[in-house]
């Protein structure tokens, strides 16, 4: 077995007979076992768990589902009941999560073996992983290098071959930015396609689940087994989840593709532009046509977002006050001494930081200027997408300015860290489904090709992406020392 | 604009954050240059326009009114920093 | 100078919904500590809230039976502050579209009728409580409650004193108690009065600086609370002072309401929509049909009392002030049979005399009651027809409320108290008392003609009350005319 077999290939072996899902699972926590010191990919393996998981499916007493046998890796944001979930943060490093959050039960009940749960940005804020109390994730194509986040850790796993697929979330790019900066395929997908229940909140109207992998092909099967109704989120929607993967084709011939002219103005690193030119004209070669669309408000994406992500962090993370779970202060005095000295030692400086933005913009005299200003351009930008899907059936463009960037290089410029999201932030504002698919290196770093659909249309982005993996070979260039190994 | 110190105070003790003078004046200098990118959202001309709460223009479904028995006390107080007698234990509020 | 009060009450009605409002907890009262409170109502991380449809259906029949508007559109918004029983850190609640606006209650005061206007009622969610006595060095949390649906009525400041703040308090409780989406219960917190009041000179147009006092859990209490503040401000204005806008409790123990907080934080509690909900939708067909669901409402079944059982306007208001009663009342007068227009009156009787009597001597309420309507209506039937006089009745009534009978028929057989109609048996009697009081009878012929009330009741006590009055009355002065 290799690594780059493929999921539906891996699924179809194990319940051949070929291999069992317990050297499956023997074989990914031997990588992790192998590389993970170097890159921290992972806050909690599962070792027994996953092998008892494992087990169960070779002895069929587990759910015998489209996935069965498939390890997984979780982003620490989705709880998983008896597993240490930490959202990346020391606030609940002592959080053992009493149930699993829909997503996971959900990839359970398709047979998917839990291998660990990813590092990833404290509270999902942040776009480089630096956030993390448990540390940065490191680049696999260069160690020196941030992975992007705030799904660093799932993106970064996932390149370097510790686990053949990743869940994630994206709330203003968290799983395309980090699957751009990492070389490898994520999608995230409609808001209200993959319920939020028990994946720990940031930005409530924002925040959405997905997935990174090696391919189009395999995001389809993961996504397929994750995405679908929940009556426990009251944003999930209720609507039939297509077979992603089987209607694959590689046909886009005739299919409309926009290119916001916004998304390839000044700040587009050039070894990126080229890198995105080339992918766009090998989409044109395929068969599909290039129309030039106008998207006038991108500019206000970043405003926008970094207003109501906020505002609606800091209220979600109220409920971190050490009274239920999670970190409590030492010996409390009184009660604002428990508050204000445990929300201060169990939340790191950018999470503090965003929550007294969020705190602002809500208070008395500023909650018009800010938070209402900003649903208003919120709409103008959704509106935007409207428009240009009126005539186009996808829109293509760049995920980030440049390839990743060296640790710490950004870490006390927080504006500068933020204005990076510039093409990210206006697809999430807008609740549209996106993914990031490999398409080239700079200088031994990957860049990642955005491609955005209309609501609900996670079917036609993926074809998209896979027909582009047919004629392409990025996605498929591991980093180097993290080749796949053959198992026994 | 820049916040001022106090200011940076209040936002803290609003969200219940122990902050130290040092820290105080760290926060303000990174807020006001953030709440600075947010002055181009007040050029911006949205007289007219309806506030986007959700990106899906949906209305509430509706669960019916049945009760489920809750079973997970122990459980949920075993991961509490402090708990007697099913009770959860914060210190003493004088009212 | 003459002042006038001026008072606003502010309402939390608790829905009595099976489940709470965000989550399928059960909202059962007295459940051991934190044994109701969910993985949502506790706020673990990654939880999400779900509206239940109960709430809705019935915070739109509350805002009908208000004459209110219903929204089309309302929409919850989280209302931030700290508090250890707010497990979330914000309450979810509704501010700018409340689900239901501008609707009004009648309410009657010493003969003259008022309309008070209310702003709006909003749903929310209940907090959790904080258990302050049990512990040394700490506060006990308990969130059996966190989550429990509630309507928070609003009134317009329209009342002026603590009688008429206590009627439509007492109106409200019977409006939602008759929808049946309130139990009703002040003392389980179920129904809880937040009163605003202020003073000004009698015929200002501004209104003074007011006081909110919290948690007032009686009628009467509401009503001495009200005055006392009433008092109070105007002692501070006519002594030089000001009034501090602030929340006071009132003591019921010393009679007085006192300042709540020593420091009070300025509130600032960042409203904004809450992203985990989306806004409620609520359409024309919907409202119809709960309208045409409604039960008779209190003025509605009053107005029918006074028509169709010839009642006073009085009788027919306490009758209807709770729909236990009045149900009660209408199963009484119909297990007694005959005419509505003329049971009406004795069943009213009854039931706000002795039955009611009765009733408070054991502390119960008439669902509680040992005496059912049947009964009751069987006893009237009696008294009616003549089989016993209204003093056996009331003989009766005891030895059914004692539970020492199946009916007022069984226990007139058993102890014999069937009306004597045998008019040889009443001659007996009314002879035999006409030999034994000489005086008295000489005192009749010599024109004293009221001791003939005194013979009628030694006549009554010879024949241990089981004759009837009026037929020994005839009896008697027939005789002593004659003699």
């Amino acid at each position: 077995m290799t690594a780059e077999d493929g999921i539906r290939s891996l699924v179809a072996r194990r319940a051949a007979g070929e291999i069992s899902a317990a050297e499956i699972a023997a074989h990914y926590l031997e990588r992790i076992e192998r590389h993970d010191g170097d890159l921290n990919t992972l806050i909690s393996v599962c070792a027994e768990r996953a092998r008892a998981q494992a087990e169960a499916v070779d002895a069929g007493t587990a759910a015998d589902g489209p996935l069965a046998g498939l390890p997984l890796i979780h982003k620490d944001i989705f709880c998983t009941e008896g597993v240490n979930t930490s959202c990346g943060s020391r606030m609940l490093d002592n959080f053992i999560a009493p149930y699993d959050a829909t997503a996971v039960a959900r990839l359970a009940a398709a047979g998917a073996v839990t291998l660990g749960k990813a590092n990833m940005d404290e509270f999902a804020m942040g776009s480089s992983n630096e956030t993390s109390y448990y540390g940065p994730v490191r680049n696999p194509w260069n160690r020196d290098y941030v992975p992007g986040g705030s799904s660093g850790g799932s993106a970064a796993a996932v390149a370097a071959g510790l686990a053949p697929a990743a869940t994630g979330t994206d709330t203003g790019g968290s799983i395309r930015q980090p699957a751009a900066l990492c070389g490898v395929t994520g999608i995230k997908p409609t808001y209200g396609r993959v319920s939020r229940y028990g994946m720990i909140a940031f930005a409530s109207s924002l925040d959405q689940g997905g997935c990174f992998a090696r391919s189009a092909e395999d995001c389809a099967h993961v996504l397929g087994a994750m995405a679908g109704f929940d009556a426990r989120d009251s944003t999930c929607v209720e609507r039939d989840v297509p077979d992603y993967a089987a209607a694959l084709d590689g046909d886009i011939r005739g299919l409309r593709i926009g290119l916001p002219k916004q998304y390839f103005a000044d700040g587009l690193e050039a070894g990126s532009r080229a890198a995105i030119d080339r992918a766009i004209a090998e989409l044109e070669g395929l068969g599909a046509e290039l129309v030039e669309i106008d998207l006038p408000h991108t500019d206000l994406a970043v405003s926008t977002y970094y207003v109501i992500a906020p505002a609606e962090a800091s209220s979600n993370l109220a409920r971190y006050d050490g009274v239920r779970y999670g970190h409590r202060c030492a010996d409390p005095v009184d009660l604002d001494d428990l508050y204000s000295r445990s929300r201060a030692e169990g939340f790191g400086r950018e999470v503090q930081r965003r929550i007294m933005i969020g705190a602002y913009v809500l208070s008395a005299g500023y909650y018009d200027a800010y938070y209402v200003k900003a649903q208003q351009t919120r709409r103008l930008i959704a509106d935007d997408f409207t428009r240009a899907f009126a005539d186009v059936d996808l829109i293509a463009g760049p995920v980030t300015q440049a390839p990743a960037f060296r640790l710490g290089e950004k870490l006390d410029d927080p504006v500068s860290m933020y204005l990076n999201d510039v093409y990210t932030l206006p697809a999430s504002l807008a609740g549209l489904p996106g993914m990031s698919v490999p398409a080239g290196f700079v200088e031994g770093l990957p860049v990642g090709l955005q491609l955005l659909a209309p609501w609900f249309e996670e079917g036609r982005l993926l074809n998209a992406a896979h027909a582009f993996q047919q004629a392409t070979d990025w996605h498929t260039r591991r980093p180097p020392g993290y080749e796949s190994q053959e198992t026994p | 604009m820049s916040l001022t110190d106090d200011q940076v105070r209040n936002v803290a003790r609003l969200a219940r954050l122990g902050l130290d003078d040092a820290r105080v004046a760290e926060h303000a200098g990174e807020l006001s240059n953030i709440i600075d990118v947010f002055e181009s959202l007040a050029q911006v001309d949205t007289d007219g326009v309806e506030p986007m709460a959700h990106p899906l223009d949906l209305t509430a479904r509706l669960r019916p009114d049945e009760a489920v028995p809750v079973t997970t006390r122990d459980a949920f107080q075993a991961i509490a920093p402090a708990v007697a007698d099913g009770v959860y234990l914060v210190p003493k509020v004088i009212e | 100078m003459n002042w006038e009060a001026v008072i606003g009450l502010e309402v939390h009605i608790q829905l009595a919904t099976q489940s709470k409002i965000f989550s399928t907890a059960p909202t059962a009262y007295g459940a051991a500590p934190n044994a109701q409170a969910s993985a949502v109502d506790i706020a673990l991380p990654g939880v999400l809230p779900v509206i239940n449809a109960g709430v809705i259906r019935m915070a739109t029949r509350f805002g009908l039976a208000i004459d209110a508007t219903i929204a089309p559109r309302s929409v919850f918004a989280r209302k931030h502050y700290f508090y250890p029983d707010l497990p979330k850190g914000y309450q979810i609640s509704q501010y700018e579209l409340p689900i239901v606006a501008g609707g009004h209650l009648d309410i009657t005061v010493a003969g003259r009728d008022k309309r008070v206007g209310i702003t709006r009622a909003h749903l929310e969610e209940d907090a959790g409580k904080s258990l302050h006595e049990a512990y040394d060095r700490e506060t006990g949390i308990d969130l059996n409650r966190a989550g429990t649906p509630l309507v928070e009525c609003v009134s317009e400041p329209d009342m002026t004193s603590a009688a008429e703040a206590a009627a439509y308090a007492r109106k409200l409780h019977s409006l939602v108690t008759y929808l049946g989406i309130c139990d009703g219960n002040m003392a389980e917190g179920s129904f809880r009065i937040d009163a605003n009041v202020s003073v000004r000179p009698a015929g200002s147009a501004e209104f003074g600086t007011r006081t909110e006092t919290k948690n007032v859990n009686s009628f009467r209490f509401l009503e001495k609370a009200i005055h006392f503040e009433i008092e109070r401000q105007i002692d501070v204005l006519e002594s030089g002072g000001t009034v501090v806008q602030e929340t006071r409790l009132y003591d019921p123990e010393a009679d007085e309401t006192r300042s709540m907080r020593s420091k009070e934080e300025a509130h600032d509690y960042r409203y904004f929509p809450d992203p985990d909900l989306l806004p409620v939708a609520i359409d024309a067909d919907f409202i119809e049909a709960e309208r045409a669901d409604l039960p008779e409402l209190p003025d509605a079944k009053r107005a029918r009392f006074v028509a169709d059982y010839g009642l006073g306007d009085d009788d027919a208001a306490s009758l209807t002030q709770s729909r236990v009663l009045a149900d009660y009342f209408e199963a009484t007068v119909a297990a007694a049979g005959g005419d509505a227009a003329s049971q009406g009156k004795p069943a009213a009787n009854w039931i706000m005399g002795d039955l009611s009597g009765a009733l408070n001597r054991e502390g119960r309420g008439v669902d509680a009651s040992p005496v059912s309507p049947s009964q009751l209506g069987g006893l009237i039937a009696r008294v009616a027809d003549g089989t016993i006089s209204g003093k056996i009745g009331k003989e009766v009534f005891e030895a059914l409320f004692a539970g020492e009978g199946e009916s007022a028929d069984a226990i007139i057989e058993a102890r014999g108290l069937r009306q004597i109609t045998d008019t040889g048996a009443i001659e007996g009697y009314v002879d035999q008392v006409i030999a034994d009081n000489p005086d008295q009878v000489q005192q009749y012929l010599d024109g004293k003609t009221k001791i003939v009330g005194y013979l009628v009741g030694q006549v009554m006590k010879a024949s241990q009350g089981k004759a009837n009055p009026k037929d020994v009355n005839r009896m008697l002065v027939a005789k002593l005319d004659a003699l």
